[in-house]
């Protein structure tokens, strides 16, 4: 298990330095000079030469990509050009509206996908399983921010129980700010779960189909036990993988799902950054929204891992 | 062989999409290059089927041309995942644990780990938005998927007496592949292919709604509803068409997608026989 | 003890099982015996009220003063693992990969409520010890993966028996297994009914199994029983077709027409192939694993030259070797003179001369082409000859098939259907060399008579020369005039098939040989002479 995570790790290293590579190339394929591309147009060359020095434009690349990464490794991202203080600390500032929403988003699409997934499963052909899937059909179909439009439309336009946008941040209260985050966080979840619905209830048939469920009825166990007992650890193994994947979805979609509701996580910073042209702010949130999948998949290989002992010997 | 229900239900849901969009360059009910300030936000009415938006233009012509846009972006992305990633695939898998596969996968790992957003996002930071962005980035977030599907496609294959046999007769990968793999993993790439273009429907009108997509005046889907974002108390119809108009889209393609499963799929295809 | 009286069954309206009538007694083994598809597997699980969905059953199934067909599903849930016990065929996916042996074995315990889960891990550590799996070696701890397919049946028995069932249901539970591994397993069964007076119920399509096995035996087809008795008996008198057709089938010899030749047609010289092994850390590669070790041997031409050995033994890459499609680490291999580059490709005139079939009647065939297509592939490398249709058609009817058969797609044939097919693809360049690797193990034992009487056949008529590659002792002895024994990657023994057979030097021969299940020699149908033993 230890060897099986340190070889995990190495890869997850050798990704975070991939990652942080091509982040770097791309940023560097800007037509001209940063420096330039960042004042626009009409900029003094005075005040251009200024922020080339401020960036570390003279130095060659090679000292410019490793002084960018081993800022990162610090925990220095360096100054963002238009708000003028440190992005660290911008985006510790996000970070605490993001995280908790794509946590909250997670926690109730796993809490919505899994039961219903089950009962799928488990009424196969019934009248059960033939509405949850029509009505799983109809969520993936639907984008999360046109959900997210409608949740407001009624929730907060028709019924103001909620509110149709804003952070009153964590200062006013835990039971505010989560209130603020659960329109965003449903929509968020929705059409997740209705995914994750969908592959838990074919994980579960597949493994129902497979030898040794047949050895556990023949041992004695209902159909129920047979499920609950064997049937449902086997499954998670491709549900993880699709939690996993779905992680970066949600990540994506937060970022839309903040324009929507005016949240000022991260999603806000990069539009922002992307509208003033501050590529040190765009640079740093991507290569942190990346290190989050990365992350991610790791933490997901080390839970296949836990659920499979066949994993754990490989490698 | 019978047809699903399914996959006739989702053709024609979303067939009737593809043929608004085709139908719009030869006709729409309203230009929607014009603007009448008059005729902003009317309801529907004979003239207007759908209502008008905020610059009057009609909604049912803007709905049309927009499934233009959309099918054209996601279809275009679908197509440089199949061209890029169904022979990266074929490759890893012939070359089963070797440098090549390594190399192969672990680029397709590093891709995964930037999704589409953010590939968007990076685009755009450099070039500036543009519609192109939103094929670009989709297009290369859809090249591991198809890798990856036709690798565990194609390696389930390698296994199978007959690629011996095709071996013992001497031909070479190159042509196993072309020959016995790929028309026995074709299936799996038509599903995969409905769903990855279902998907980049979606994340079509996700990038345009925050403005990373299509630009004005391209009418497109996520615009609209971008549009009619700040007029949702007043003239919430703006928010709700061109929402349904992508989930029936999707929702046709996945319909189809699974029914195409089902009908592709030779062990339940005996099991109807 | 169980006493099933016209037991049928339909699946969705289609009748499987008819009027199925027999008794299992308490120490005793009941045989049941039927090639595939014949309902003995569905049998038992209709026992267990198991049947796939759609099942419908009627008649009895009597334990003690239970009917077991229509017991409630709760009912059932408490006689399964309880009073009946049920092992099954396939030991490598019959258990729960992500969970411990013990706590496998101790399930059946906790589940019909006998002990708490502590008392029920000790109970299935005496279990485990019991079916020959000691601490020392096989901790509770074990994950299935770490068993070998043997030790996993051995774990299997010890969950089915755990709570000492009255009967117990094995379904061909060592037809997966090799044949030494198979002689420990029905003894170890033969030992538990004994000491445990269990019943046992076990079904089989193996009629050699049966004959050393059952004190009972009913012979099944087409969900009937058509004959049923005590063992010797029925095999003395056979009085139904089938049982003597199943019977004449199992013991099938062809007649042997064609002489070997003078003359080597394949040199196998110290032929050395090695498999890297994974890394044990990341930068340490421990030494490769050798599958083959310096194997030497000759076929003569005309020659039918048997390989043997159990699963592992590196027969399959041997095979590959030979045919050029794996790299050699040493040795060389010559056909007919000139040598094989391995990883090359082979020259169409060499290439045309060897030819192969493999086992699986259903994997060996793309299902997208036609036959026609199909049986010209080997055409590829040795170019297509002008008169190739009619060389498709005499190679489809020499293998006893119609030449209308090539526009017909694969899955349109049945099994020996296939396996003819296959024959028919290698005889399409007139090769010289046939290896056949597994060619009949697939098949059901009447089929696999007519298939070696085809082969016999052609290679009378057409001069062929065959590597005759099989775990299946039997089936190796009725159509090699030489056989080799592989053991580890190395042939430890070699000779005249007869002169192995009958009196084998290597110790290994001897196990292999004392382990394959035969029927006496004394049961002959009606005192009908059996060609051979």
């Amino acid at each position: 298990m230890l060897r099986f995570a340190a070889t995990r790790l190495v890869s997850l290293g050798l990704s975070l330095i991939a990652a942080s590579l091509v982040i770097f190339a791309v940023i560097e394929v800007v037509p001209g000079d940063p420096a330039a591309f960042m004042l626009g147009l009409n900029a003094e060359p005075e005040a251009v030469a200024a922020l080339r020095d401020e960036l570390g434009l003279n130095g060659s690349r090679a000292a410019r990509y490793l002084s960018w990464v081993g800022g990162m490794v610090t925990g220095d991202f360096g100054q963002s050009y238009t708000y003028r203080v440190p992005v660290s600390q911008l985006v510790l500032q996000r970070l605490w509206v993001s995280l908790p929403l794509a946590l909250y988003a997670l926690g109730l699409s796993t809490l919505i996908a899994f039961p219903i997934g089950l009962i799928a499963a488990s009424r196969r052909g019934r009248p059960a399983d033939y509405g949850i899937m029509a009505a799983t059909q109809l969520g993936v179909a639907v984008p999360n921010f046109w959900f997210a439009m409608l949740l407001v439309l009624v929730f907060a336009v028709n019924l103001r129980w909620f509110s149709a946008g804003g952070f009153p941040g964590w200062e006013a209260g835990a039971f505010a700010a989560l209130k603020a985050l659960t329109l965003p966080a449903v929509s968020l979840a929705l059409p997740q779960a209705s995914i994750l619905a969908r592959v838990m209830r074919s994980a579960l048939i597949e493994t129902l189909g497979q030898d040794y469920i047949r050895t556990a009825r023949a041992k004695g166990l209902s159909r129920r036990q047979a499920i609950t007992r064997h049937a449902l650890r086997n499954a998670l193994i491709p549900v993880l993988t699709i939690i996993g994947l779905q992680f970066s979805f949600l990540l994506a979609g937060a970022i839309i799902i903040e324009n929507v509701f005016f949240l000022p996580g991260l999603g806000r910073l990069i539009f922002q950054g992307i509208t003033q042209r501050d590529l040190v702010v765009v640079e740093s949130v991507v290569m942190l929204l990346v290190f989050a999948v990365i992350l991610v998949t790791f933490l997901v290989d080390l839970a296949y891992a836990a659920a499979d002992p066949r994993l754990r010997h490989r490698r | 062989m019978r047809w699903p229900v399914q996959l006739i239900i989702g053709a024609i849901l979303s067939g009737l999409f593809v043929l608004a969009a085709a139908a719009s360059f030869l006709w729409v009910p309203h230009e929607v290059s014009t603007l009448s300030i008059a005729d902003r936000l009317k309801p529907p009415s004979a003239r207007y089927l759908l209502g008008t938006d905020h610059f009057g233009r009609d909604i049912l012509s803007m709905l049309m041309v927009g499934a233009r846009t959309s099918i054209a972006v996601a279809l275009v992305a679908v197509g440089i995942g199949v061209a890029a990633g169904v022979p990266l695939g074929l490759a890893a898998a012939a070359r089963r644990g070797s440098l090549l596969d390594e190399i192969i996968m672990r680029g397709n790992d590093l891709i995964f780990a930037f999704p589409s957003l953010v590939i968007a996002i990076l685009i755009t930071a450099v070039f500036g938005p543009s519609a192109l962005n939103a094929i670009l980035a989709i297009g290369i977030f859809n090249i591991p998927v198809f890798a990856r599907v036709t690798r565990g496609g194609a390696l389930s294959i390698w296994t199978l007496d007959y690629i011996l046999a095709a071996r013992v007769a001497g031909k070479n990968a190159l042509r196993i592949s072309a020959e016995h793999i790929l028309p026995n993993i074709l299936n799996l790439l038509i599903v995969q292919g409905t769903i990855q273009f279902s998907l980049g429907i979606l994340a079509e009108a996700g990038l345009s709604y925050v403005g990373l997509g299509a630009q004005p005046p391209t009418p497109s889907w996520g615009r609209m509803l971008a549009d009619a974002q700040t007029m949702i108390y007043t003239a919430p119809r703006l928010a709700i068409l061109p929402g349904l108009a992508i989930v029936g889209m999707v929702l046709g393609l996945n319909l189809m997608g699974d029914g195409l499963r089902d009908a592709l799929d030779p062990r339940l295809r005996r099991a109807r026989e | 003890m169980i006493a099933v009286e016209g037991l049928s069954l339909a699946i969705h309206g289609q009748p499987i099982l008819r009027d199925v009538t027999f008794r299992v007694a308490p120490g005793k083994v009941f045989g049941l015996v039927g090639e595939s598809g014949s309902g003995k597997s569905l049998t038992a699980l209709a026992l267990l009220q198991l049947a796939p969905e759609g099942s419908t059953l009627s008649g009895r199934a009597m334990m003690g003063d239970t009917d077991l067909l229509s017991l409630p599903e709760r009912g059932m849930c408490a006689i399964r693992g309880n009073r009946i016990g049920m092992i099954f065929q396939e030991p490598m996916t019959a258990l729960n990969p992500v969970q411990t042996i013990g706590e496998q074995v101790a399930e059946t315990l906790v589940i019909h409520g006998r002990a708490n889960r502590h008392e029920a891990l000790a109970m299935a550590r005496e279990r485990l010890d019991r079916v020959g799996l000691p601490a020392a070696k096989f901790p509770l701890s074990r994950y299935p993966h770490a068993l070998s397919g043997g030790q996993r049946q051995r774990v299997c028995i010890a969950m089915a028996i755990a709570l000492r069932p009255e009967l117990l249901i094995a379904d061909e539970p060592t037809t997966a297994l090799d044949v030494t591994t198979q002689a420990q397993i029905l003894d170890l069964l033969k030992e538990l009914v004994e000491q445990e007076q269990m019943g046992l119920l076990l079904i089989t399509h193996d009629l050699a199994v049966v004959a050393g096995m059952a004190d009972d035996l009913a012979v099944m087809q087409q969900g009937r029983i058509v004959e049923q008795g005590p063992t010797e008996e029925l095999f003395r008198h056979m009085r139904h077709p089938y049982t003597r057709q199943l019977f004449e089938a199992s013991g099938h010899r062809p007649p042997q027409t064609a002489v070997p030749q003078e003359g080597p047609l394949l040199r196998v010289h110290g032929v050395i192939r090695e498999y890297p092994r994974p890394r044990a850390a990341l930068l340490r590669r421990p030494p490769p694993f050798r599958a083959v070790n310096e194997v030497s041997f000759d076929i003569r031409r005309g020659e039918s030259l048997g390989l043997v050995g159990e699963s592992g033994c590196g027969k399959s890459t041997l095979t590959r070797a030979i045919l050029g499609l794996e790299p050699l680490q040493g040795g060389e291999i010559r056909l007919d003179g000139e040598a094989v580059h391995a990883g090359e490709p082979m020259p169409a005139h060499m290439r045309r001369k060897m030819q192969v079939v493999f086992q699986d009647p259903y994997g060996s065939f793309n299902p997208r082409h036609r036959v026609r297509r199909l049986i010209a592939e080997p055409f590829h490398l040795a170019g297509r000859p002008d008169d190739a249709g009619a060389r498709i058609d005499a190679a489809l009817e020499a293998v006893g098939l119609r030449p209308s058969d090539a526009d017909r797609f694969i899955h349109e044939f049945s099994g020996g259907q296939r396996q003819r097919i296959a024959i028919a693809r290698a005889l399409i360049t007139r090769p010289e060399l046939i290896i056949l690797d597994e060619a009949v193990s697939a098949l059901d034992v009447r089929v696999r008579a007519q298939i070696l009487d085809l082969l016999a056949a052609l290679r009378a008529e057409f001069g062929l020369t065959y590597l005759f590659i099989s775990h299946d002792l039997s089936v190796v002895r009725s159509i090699t005039d030489r056989v080799m024994v592989m053991k580890a990657g190395e042939i430890v023994e070699q000779g005249p098939t007869e002169a192995v057979f009958g009196a084998p030097r290597h110790a290994y021969t001897q196990m292999l040989i004392a382990a394959a299940p035969v029927i006496p020699a004394g049961w002959r149908g009606d005192g009908e002479a059996r060609p051979g033993g």
